[in-house]
Formats: C-alpha cells, structure tokens, sequence
C-alpha cells in the first residue's frame, strides 16, 4: 500500500514537491490538447507531434447536469459539468460547493481546478486517492 | 448498381420476456417479416443479425437454430444504439453491390432495467460520481444544456417532446407504453439527471424487428412491389472530431454529417420528407436532432415543438410511433423497428397513426461512441 495518496486519473501529476498538476498534450501540428498522454493527433493524425503540457487550474463552465439518480452508495444530487480550460482543453468532473440548482449554475461562470481526497474512495488494496474538483472561481 | 427494396418488415410488440432467450426474441421478428412477403427461411441468401448484449454470442446462428439452418453465411453486428440499423445497412449493401438478391436483417436485444452507462472501474476506484457522470440520462442532460446555452431552451421545451411522445404511443399497439403523459406530470415526475426526468429517459425494453431486402429484379420477380419500399439512401457516419468530444459525446457533428450525405445519396432535402423515426433516446436528444436533421434552421427547435409542427398532423410529424421514450428502446433491435414504423406508413397500414400521404419518411439513430445511420424510405412507385 502506498504512503501517499495515488491520482485518479493517469493524466493528473503528483511531483514529489510541488502541487499536484493536470497534464495534457498539444499537437505540435495544428494546436490541438487532449487530456492525457497520447502519439497521434485525433484532430489532424499527426504522428510523433505531441507534447507533455500542464493544463490550467481555471476554466469556465460549459454545460452541466444535475445528476440526483446514480449507481447505488454514490451520494446524490451532485452537479457533473463539463468545463473549458482556459487555454481551451476541455475537460469534465464534479462542480462542488455549489447549490445543486440550475438557478444558481449559470454558464460561462468562472470555476478554479481543486485537487483533493476522492471522496474516501479506496481501492482494493485499501490506497488513497486524489481527484481533482471544479468549484466557483474565488474571485468571482 | 441495383436499387435495394424492403419487401417484408416487422417488429414484435416491445416488453419484457425474460423467460425467453435472445435467439428466441430475434426469431418471433425474423418470422414476422417473412410472413410479411410470404417468403421462407429458404428464400433468404444471408442474414445479418444485430445485437448488443450478447456481441460474442453468435446470435444470428443461434436465431436459425430457432426458424431453419440452411446454412447460409450470418454476420453478427455490434454498433451501440446503431446496432440494427448497421445490420440493415450491411444487408442493403450487399444487395447493392449484387453479392446477394434476396437477404434477411433483425436486430434483438433483451435489456435489464435500470441506469446504462457509467460502469464501475477496471482498475483504481470508480469514477461515476467522482469526476462527474458517465450515466446515459446525465450525458445526453449536458448535450441539452450545450443546446439551452446556445437558444435558451427551456426544461419545458424539453420535457413537451415526452408529452408527444407518449401521446403517439397510445396509437400504436406495438409501443410498451400506452399512456397520455400531461406536461405537469412529465415536469414533476422523480428528476434523473437535470434537466431529464423520469419520464424523459428511454423505456429499456425487450424486442426485436426484422427485414427482408431485396434487388429490384428479384422484388418484381416475385410480385412483391406493391408494397415494396425503396431505400432511398443508406448512410453511417462515426464522430468527426470536435474539440470536446472527449469528454462530451458529440451526437450532433455526427447526426450532421450523416443528414447531409443521406439527403445527397437520396437526391432530396429535408423539406421532402413526410414523416421522421429519430433517436429520442432521452428528450433532451430529439430537441437537438431537429436542427441535426434539418428539419428546422439552428435555434429554432424549441419552437418547432412549442408550435406542434413535430406532432402527429404538423408539418413534419416526429416519432408517430411514440419513439424510444414510450414504444421502447431495445438498443440493438432499435433501428430496424424505426424502419419499420417508417415503412408501415409509407406503405399507407399505419392505422389510427397513420401521417397522411407519407411518400418519403426518414430514420435516424445514434449511439455514443459514436455511430449514426441514416436512412431515407420511399414507397416504390
Ligand atoms: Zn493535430
């Protein structure tokens, strides 16, 4: 079992110092970012033309869903959102602390990258893991 | 090349049957289609079988377990929610291409109840939840909300395409629902995936249809184009790239795409068509295939279904046959029953649902992953 917590996801970095990252990568060709690491462009097939890229922490909200049924043990309502990044990956997890409430969700709204615990979730080998959240921008 | 004729097409009523097995559901529409030209097993020179649930079981062999092993070649067809519709695009194929002149398409799928999508995690810890939803209501909720974004549609816009649509069901027998569904209770029953409700999520069915396809010389041959339909155009299309379509299937450059290469292999455009069959697998979806379609310009579709033209009676009438939200939604026997629904009123044997005067109709699905199939009908003159 690990000391340390593991990322949920392959493309969220945890350095041994420094704050945990999502990492794309851009085509070299035609500019395109995807999530994770990959060879070839889906956009232009490009080979051999991606880089390794660290997305931005701060976005703003594209679309959402107010998810109030789910598989059973995941607590609901939770609002799953689909967010552009600022440099235009887009990219999609849980908005939080946020009234579930389309009337308190507006689009376009400013919304930061958070990394914490996975919701207690643990694996069989009972290892911890970090996740990334997107919550209302502070400044807003 | 030769032009391709559905001869003999049916559906079974939607329900669920878990006494039976796969084989046995697809066969009861295998029949049914047969019986609907007065050919045999015997006549046919190859089947093509679509089914989701058991894509590694050899569905279409075990089918002709069930109605006449004559050994002719099957082709087993996986494609998400285009599953059927793919398995009658390969027969029409091979009829076109003159391989074979007289073919056999079902699709079947037996379905459990409950949420689709979503699954739990292979390695690591699940993610449904954790990184947002994965869940089929909730995925097609955020393609709504990309439209309510772009128009300003309304979640009463959206839940009005359950209204019709279960409207319609109750004129057709063959629907698992047949039940008025007034606006109110559309918009108050329990809230799945906002803005999606209980009642604006597809009915996960049993079910099965099948069609019988052949060339124009056999179709004449054996007397049977009086009620024969002509496919006009056979399209399928996998996503174009779009930038989020990663993390947001896209249904709509793929719809497009399809749409627009479907109305130019048929030589016609979407004010020609009498009757649409699309893929209302949650009514957020039908609201976004109007534009995809063309059967309105961009932005205008939350009016098309505040003024009625999508009902039964309007201008271009949409899932007269209830659609996948109250006739059902067996993934794998969708789009030959959609075929069937179009044909039967192309063929003027609709009934009390009847659109009036149909001479072109239009089917359209799509599963995420994504394959859209698009198919234009026409009654053979
Ligand atoms: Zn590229």
């Amino acid at each position: 079992m690990s000391d340390k917590p593991l990322p949920a996801v392959p493309y969220l970095k945890i350095p041994e110092d420094g704050e945990p990252y999502l990492e794309g990568y851009k085509c070299g060709h035609c500019g395109a970012t995807f999530l994770g690491e990959r060879h070839v462009c889906s956009k232009c097939g490009a080979r051999d033309q991606m880089s390794a890229v660290t997305l931005p922490n701060s976005g703003k909200l594209y679309s959402y869903s107010i998810v109030h049924r789910s598989f059973p043990g995941i607590a609901v309502p939770y609002v799953s959102a689909i967010v552009d990044l600022d440099d235009g990956t887009a990219i999609k997890g849980n908005l939080i602390n946020v009234d579930p409430d389309p009337a308190s969700i507006p689009f376009d709204m400013p919304v930061e990258v958070v990394f914490d615990d996975a919701l207690g979730r643990k694996d069989t080998d009972g290892n911890a893991y970090l996740s990334y959240f997107f919550q209302p921008a502070a400044s807003a | 090349m030769t032009d391709a004729y559905i001869v003999g097409v049916d559906m079974i009523k939607f329900g669920r049957f878990p006494d039976k097995t796969v084989p046995q559901i697809g066969a009861q529409a295998a029949l049914l289609a047969l019986d609907d030209c007065g050919l045999t097993i015997q006549d046919m020179q190859a089947l093509y079988c679509g089914n989701l649930g058991q894509a590694s079981g050899m569905v279409g062999q075990r089918l002709l377990q069930e109605i006449g092993q004559t050994g002719m070649p099957v082709v087993n067809v996986a494609n998400a929610c285009a599953t059927g519709a793919t398995a009658f695009r390969e027969a029409w194929a091979s009829v076109k291409a003159g391989l074979y002149d007289c073919v056999l398409a079902v699709g079947v799928e037996q379905m459990g109840k409950g949420l689709l999508g979503g699954g739990g995690a292979k390695v690591g810890i699940p993610k449904e939840g954790l990184l947002g939803s994965g869940t089929m209501p909730a995925v097609f909720a955020e393609a709504g909300m990309e439209h309510a974004r772009k128009y300003g549609t309304t979640f009463e816009q959206f839940a009005k395409v359950s209204v019709k649509n279960h409207h319609h069901s109750t004129l057709n027998p063959k629907a698992m629902y047949q039940i008025e569904t007034p606006l109110p209770e559309v918009m108050n029953a329990e809230m799945i995936s906002y803005p999606n409700t209980k009642l604006m999520c597809s009915v996960n069915v049993d079910g099965s249809a099948a069609a019988v396809i052949c060339s124009e010389r056999k179709a004449k041959e054996l007397g049977l184009m009086s009620r024969a339909v002509k496919v006009r155009a056979s399209v399928l299309a996998s996503d174009p790239w779009q930038e989020r379509d990663l993390v947001m299937p896209d249904v709509n450059s793929c719809t497009r795409k399809a749409a627009k290469e479907a109305y130019e292999m048929a030589g016609l455009g979407p004010d020609d068509v009498n009757l649409v069959e699309l893929h209302d697998c949650f009514a957020t979806a039908e609201i976004l295939h109007y534009e995809n379609l063309g059967l309105c310009k961009d932005g205008e579709a939350g009016r098309l279904i505040d003024e009625g033209e999508v009902q039964l009676g309007g201008r271009i009438p949409v899932n007269v046959s209830g659609g996948l939200l109250s006739k059902g939604h067996p993934l794998g026997a969708t789009g030959i029953a959609n075929i069937y629904e179009v044909s039967t009123h192309l063929r003027g044997e609709a009934g009390s649902r009847q659109v009036e005067g149909a001479k072109i109709g239009l089917t359209h699905v799509i599963g995420l992953g994504s394959a859209c199939a698009i198919h234009v009908l026409e009654k053979a003159s």
